[in-house]
């Protein structure tokens, strides 16, 4: 497994999709709504919260808000939160080619 | 798009579509705005609508939609270009990316504009039908067709009928898997046939007509295969009846069972070539007849849309290039990689690099395709095409207008002269785009172009071919790259395996693995010490590749990663 960098907590957990009608990364967060950003997610640290939340998440995909919701892995440290694998960490960001674009440039697709 | 005919004449050097394909497209544009809609009023599900969108050349990658424009056989008109560039700037982030599938992609598109998109490139006669799913995909070809001069059957007129069969044929487009062919009309392969489901090798048979070599079961992935030779001197008129034959075979005996092995490579893997030869054969006879015989008048009509532009009677020597690649060093070289020698006296072709030290290999911004598209008005007939290598080409160019091209290209960052050199990579979208990848492989591009940036010493390592793929699929071609590199997610870190010695022209051959996998960090310094070892070692006139061949990868693996590696 990829390890946390230093000061950051395990076992923590996210979860993210793509809207339907824009293509855009989103979170889950408060409330049931899609953020575009990663710091407004709600962070699981129990793998039963998680399950639950994703059952939600999951009908918001079947009501075509969203597509195909997922869980993913994230590190907390401070006041930030990152996803654990670069996959994700791109998706979170933006291509990490291109810094004007995506989420890192204030794109919310 | 079925009915095999001439279509209207309207410019040298391109395919134009009739009413019938224009009605066509506009009836499938209608259908895919029905389907959207459906999809976000929540009538469709994502299981449902998923195929559809696929059937439109429609991926969801990481951060949005990409769409998949088909360019047959990497041809392209200027209006077509200046249409992809109008496209990318009003729904896209203005750039796209051209492939190693001589298509272009975009990146950052919006399913509610699809239709309108779609509509868009309807204008100008393109689609992104058949460019994902299991069905006969973009049939490609040699980027210097009709220019080359080495070539001895134009390989166009072949890729148009084959193009025309393949489109929506009721019975493919349901195969095991998906189905690429290429086809060649030149000694050189310069169309990578050896990496295709089916290779079409046109020449002149003993009598002097057309005819063709067919290879089969070529492919990358995560079991790489080289094609082999199926039928050999297959004349021209049953050219259709057997490809329908591989493809009826594939079809009824490919396997549908495990993703990984649905590629007819695997069929001949494990059928074997002659059985499998005997299969098609048969079949081949038993619907060899009248309804797939294609027919010389056919073949001559579609020939016609390939008729030569209306070249100048030119003297083949044109001192003024001489004068300035003698005054002028960038435009010598660029003239050295860049440049090609074209059949008719007086012309050349020209590699136009999407490759400038430390860039994205294969982008191109929305003004360089207007930029590009102009150029290719004032200079090449207004017909330009797409190379698998991921750069553009000029196929008609004057030799006494090639400083004046230069000079032009270089107002839009278009000048580097770097073709066939290690700068002039191939790279997949790896994970910067694609939700497939492990790993990414365009930065690991523009680190490796840029460590080598200085074109003085590029041109004294001479042709090196680097190719990168962010995951086993190969889309990058890492196995037939002179130096491959193949991103892998080591327990959740970027991981990078190195191989050497592989080749994609009439000499194909799969890479070796060099050494132990290397971290992302480490990957441009064991590339320069490959290149450092290739630069100590080679004979006069070696490439790289011939070094490799004549030492072996032995020597590379234990003078790059010491003896006990
Ligand atoms: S090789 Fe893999 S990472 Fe690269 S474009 Fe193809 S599927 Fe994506």
């Amino acid at each position: 497994m990829a390890r946390p960098a230093e000061g950051f907590a395990e076992g923590l957990r996210v979860i993210t999709a793509n809207r339907l009608d824009s293509g855009a990364v989103v979170w889950f967060g408060p409330g049931d709504s899609w953020a575009h950003r990663i710091a407004a997610a709600t962070i699981f640290e129990r793998a039963e919260e998680a399950e639950a939340a994703l059952e939600r998440a999951k009908a918001a995909a079947a009501a075509g808000v969203v597509v195909e919701p997922y869980l993913i892995e994230v590190v907390r440290g401070d006041d930030r939160v990152r996803p654990l694998r670069p996959r994700e960490l791109i998706r979170s960001l933006g291509p990490s080619v291109r810094a004007d674009l995506g989420i890192q440039a204030g794109q919310q697709q | 798009m079925t009915h095999l005919q001439a279509g209207p004449y309207h410019q040298a050097g391109q395919y134009h579509y009739d009413e019938i394909d224009r009605r066509f497209l506009a009836e499938r544009v209608e259908q895919f705005r029905r389907q959207v809609e459906r999809r976000i009023s929540g009538e469709l599900t994502e299981a449902e609508f998923r195929p559809l969108r696929l059937m439109n050349g429609l991926y969801l990658q990481l951060h949005a939609y990409m769409l998949r424009v088909a360019v047959p056989y990497g041809v392209l008109s200027s209006a077509q270009l200046r249409q992809l560039a109008a496209i990318g700037r009003k729904y896209d982030r203005g750039y796209g990316h051209f492939t190693t599938r001589q298509n272009l992609q975009f990146n950052w598109i919006k399913l509610v504009d699809v239709p309108a998109i779609l509509d868009d490139l309807a204008k100008v006669d393109m689609h992104a039908i058949q460019t994902s799913g299991n069905c006969i995909r973009n049939v490609t070809t040699d980027q210097f067709a009709g220019a080359a001069e080495d070539e001895v059957v134009d390989p166009r007129v072949y890729a148009e009928i084959m193009r025309q069969w393949s489109t929506l044929h009721p019975e493919f487009t349901f195969l095991p898997r998906k189905f690429k062919i290429a086809i060649t009309g030149s000694p050189h392969d310069r169309a990578a046939l050896a990496i295709h489901d089916v290779a079409v090798r046109a020449r002149r048979l003993a009598d002097g007509a057309v005819g063709f070599d067919i290879y089969v079961g070529g492919g990358l992935g995560r079991s790489p295969f080289l094609a082999k030779l199926l039928r050999e001197g297959l004349p021209e008129a049953d050219l259709l009846a057997y490809l329908e034959a591989v493809l009826r075979i594939y079809n009824q005996y490919g396997r549908r069972d495990n993703i990984y092995k649905a590629r007819i490579k695997i069929l001949v893997h494990e059928v074997g070539i002659d059985k499998l030869r005997q299969q098609i054969d048969a079949e081949f006879e038993r619907i060899r007849g009248p309804k797939y015989r294609l027919e010389s008048a056919i073949v001559d009509a579609i020939r016609a849309h390939f008729a030569p532009p209306p070249f100048e009677v030119l003297p083949d020597e044109v001192p003024s290039v001489v004068v300035a690649m003698t005054g002028d060093a960038a435009f010598a070289r660029w003239v050295q990689t860049n440049v090609v020698r074209h059949r008719q006296p007086g012309y050349a072709s020209v590699t136009i690099s999407l490759k400038p030290a430390g860039g994205i290999p294969g982008d191109a911004t929305s003004e360089q395709m207007e930029a590009v598209a102009d150029l290719a008005e004032r200079f090449s007939f207004g017909e330009l095409r797409v190379s698998h290598e991921q750069n553009l080409v000029l196929a008609h160019v004057r030799r006494d207008a090639l400083h004046a091209l230069w000079t032009e290209l270089g107002k839009h960052g278009l000048e580097t002269a770097n073709a066939g050199l290690i700068g002039d990579i191939i790279a997949c979208p790896g994970l910067d785009y694609c939700a497939l990848a492990n790993a990414r492989s365009i930065p690991l591009a523009q680190q490796i172009s840029e460590r080598f940036a200085d074109p003085e010493r590029q041109h004294l390592i001479g042709e090196l071919k680097i190719k990168m793929s962010g995951c086993i699929n190969a889309c990058g071609h890492h196995h037939v790259g002179h130096i491959g590199v193949l991103g892998v997610d080591k327990h959740g870190v970027e991981t990078y395996q190195i191989t050497i010695g592989g080749s994609a022209d009439e000499k194909a051959a799969l890479g070796a693995v060099v050494g132990p996998a290397v971290g992302y960090d480490e990957v441009t310094d064991k590339i320069e010490r490959l290149v450092a070892a290739y630069l100590d070692w080679r004979l006069e006139g070696e490439r790289f590749i011939d070094t490799v061949a004549r030492l072996g990868v032995k020597a590379f693996r234990e003078r790059v990663y010491g003896p006990a590696a």
